[in-house]
């Protein structure tokens, strides 16, 4: 065998190796927490409150309060992420200034969480008075998916052909028009991708919701945005970190764990999926 | 410029004198040409420079087109040509950083101006692309659009249009079981009928081709050409070409543009037999561009 020949075999080698090493602890995580955490899910589980000071029941308040965090977290973000987009990409001027607008918006999603967190109970629990609620946690987790929904939005807006914004123009429609009737529509599936994207981001984040909105244990269901939750994350956190039974609050916290990166993960598939059809829609 | 006695030249014996006539009103003394064919100017630019940023792109253009006629604006690349229709619908106005001076007049008004709105300028001056850029949408949503984003409401009058629009662009035949398919399914040939229709349906009075059929198959040229032909009975259409042939086939009068500077207009079959510009007949005859 010749040399380059022996050192192509040897950069193959490595690169699988590293390939396989990733796919380990992926499936790795997967499989350690699908093992200790699937017997523990069942129906009641699913719908019951906890019990005998969590170790027993199940996680559904906690279920219903993350959905609430990031459904607020999603009405507040989408509208505000997908304006500040429009006006990036379609209006405003191009320049240094809309480039390092960019940068920063970039950078704003890679500020570690419990930044958001901090800002959160500053500025959205004591400042404007919301206490620790829904409503603050919805914000502060907000805020934290803005970047994401920008960054998507602006993605799927640029990746519309300037070619049909200039057929549009040309039959007479306003940048307006144009924006609404042909870019919207046809950046949708990209939007919904980033969206997809921050609601599994959104709803696994512990530290944005420590101060502003997640309780330990709250009795019943939350009946006002001014309501402290339970939320999936936190109570993971919150059962390997306080109580008494540390071995049935471990078993709950690993099914609990199971429950959350299917989610996720469910989540995500959606999002492939959305953009694989989209890519289908613009190669017809 | 070029102070030449054009009765002397070759090829001139071959049209009769009533046809030569001047492009109308103003500058009766362009080029010293006289011998674009065609009734009053529907459109004229006057004294038209163009700059991307610091560099000159059009050089003091001034030229009229007859309406109801095709003139065909042909060049070597980054000659200005494109650029030059683009002023016509005022899409230049998408590129930033670029400047004008000089007017250009349809029926009289400076479409120029800041008076004038480029989105009811651009009703009335539609255009067609280089490559066919119909809409993610529907082959009707395609058509039906301009009449919607322009205030039409009347579903049976939308219906109506589409379906005149489709016929007028000679697609109606092959696609009117498939109104409601993407027209990102159609044929390249198809979509640039497509467009055409979908040009037609807000019924503008000027049509600018920006070289309709650079990415086309022969058969499907043939068919625009032919759809360009028919269509001048009604409109005054302008097409930026590459394609010399397709200059002579389609067009009655021909300009020749040179690195920003209008060499040469006149009746198509005389510029073609007896250019008066050596540069007009170096690029005709191909030696060069």
């Amino acid at each position: 065998m010749k040399r380059r020949d022996i050192i192509q075999k040897i950069g193959f080698s490595a690169l699988f190796a590293c390939m396989a090493a990733n796919i380990f602890f992926l499936g790795g995580i997967i499989f350690f927490i699908a093992a200790r955490g699937l017997s523990s899910i069942n129906w009641a589980f699913l719908t019951q409150a906890p019990r005998d000071s969590m170790t027993a029941g199940g996680v559904a308040p906690a279920i219903v309060g993350t959905f609430y965090l990031t459904m607020g977290a999603i009405i507040f973000a989408l509208p505000l992420g997908v304006a500040c987009a429009i006006y990036l990409t379609e209006y405003s001027p191009k320049g240094w200034i809309v480039n390092l607008l960019r940068i920063s918006i970039n950078n704003l999603a890679g500020v570690p969480s419990v930044v958001f967190g901090l800002f959160g109970l500053t500025v959205f629990v004591k400042y404007f008075g919301f206490g620790v609620s829904i409503l603050s946690g919805s914000l502060t987790l907000g805020i934290l998916a803005l970047p994401l929904i920008i960054s998507a939005s602006q993605e799927a807006m640029t990746a519309v052909p300037q070619s049909i914004r200039e057929a549009s123009l040309a039959l007479g429609a306003t940048q307006w028009e144009t924006i609404r009737r042909v870019v919207l529509p046809a950046a949708l599936p990209g939007i919904l991708t980033g969206v997809i994207l921050s609601v599994g981001r959104v709803a696994g984040e512990t530290a944005p919701i420590l101060f502003t909105a997640a309780a330990f244990y709250v009795k019943g269901y939350p009946h006002s945005p001014f309501s402290e939750v339970m939320a999936l994350p936190y109570h993971i956190y919150a059962l390997m970190t306080e109580g008494t039974h540390p071995v049935e609050q471990t078993r709950i916290a690993y099914a609990s764990s199971l429950l959350l990166l299917g989610l996720v993960l469910s989540v995500s598939m959606l999002a492939i999926y959305i953009r694989a059809r989209q890519r289908k829609t613009y190669n017809a | 410029m070029h102070n030449v006695d054009y009765e002397k030249q070759p090829g001139m014996e071959n049209f009769h004198p009533s046809l030569v006539k001047g492009p109308v009103g103003i500058n009766m003394n362009y080029m010293g040409e006289a011998d674009v064919f065609g009734p009053e100017a529907k459109i004229s630019a006057r004294k038209v420079n163009f700059y991307y940023g610091a560099k000159r792109a059009l050089n003091n253009i001034n030229i009229s087109f007859s309406p109801r006629r095709v003139t065909a604006i042909i060049g070597p690349s980054g000659c200005g040509k494109s650029t030059f229709i683009r002023l016509i619908n005022r899409m230049h106005e998408l590129v930033p950083g670029t400047r004008f001076e000089g007017e250009i007049l349809i029926d009289g008004l400076d479409i120029l101006s800041p008076a004038c709105d480029a989105a009811e300028l651009r009703k009335r001056v539609g255009m067609v692309f280089q490559k066919p850029n119909p809409f993610p949408k529907t082959v009707f949503e395609n058509v039906a659009y301009g009449l919607e984003v322009n205030g039409v409401t009347d579903k049976h009058l939308i219906e109506e249009k589409v379906v005149d629009s489709l016929k007028k662009a000679a697609l109606w035949g092959e696609i009117k079981d498939r109104l409601k398919d993407s027209a990102l399914g159609l044929s390249g040939g198809q979509q640039q009928r497509l467009c055409i229709a979908r040009c037609l349906a807000v019924s503008p009075e000027v049509i600018l081709f920006d070289e309709p059929c650079a990415s086309l198959d022969p058969i499907s040229t043939a068919k625009i050409e032919e759809l360009i032909l028919t269509l001048k009975k009604e409109y005054t259409i302008v097409i930026v070409t590459h394609n010399m042939q397709q200059a002579a086939r389609v067009s009655d009068n021909t300009a020749f543009f040179l690195m920003g500077d209008l060499i040469e207009t006149g009746r198509t079959d005389r510029i073609f037999k007896a250019p008066r510009d050596k540069r007009t007949e170096d690029y005709i005859t191909g030696r060069f561009g």
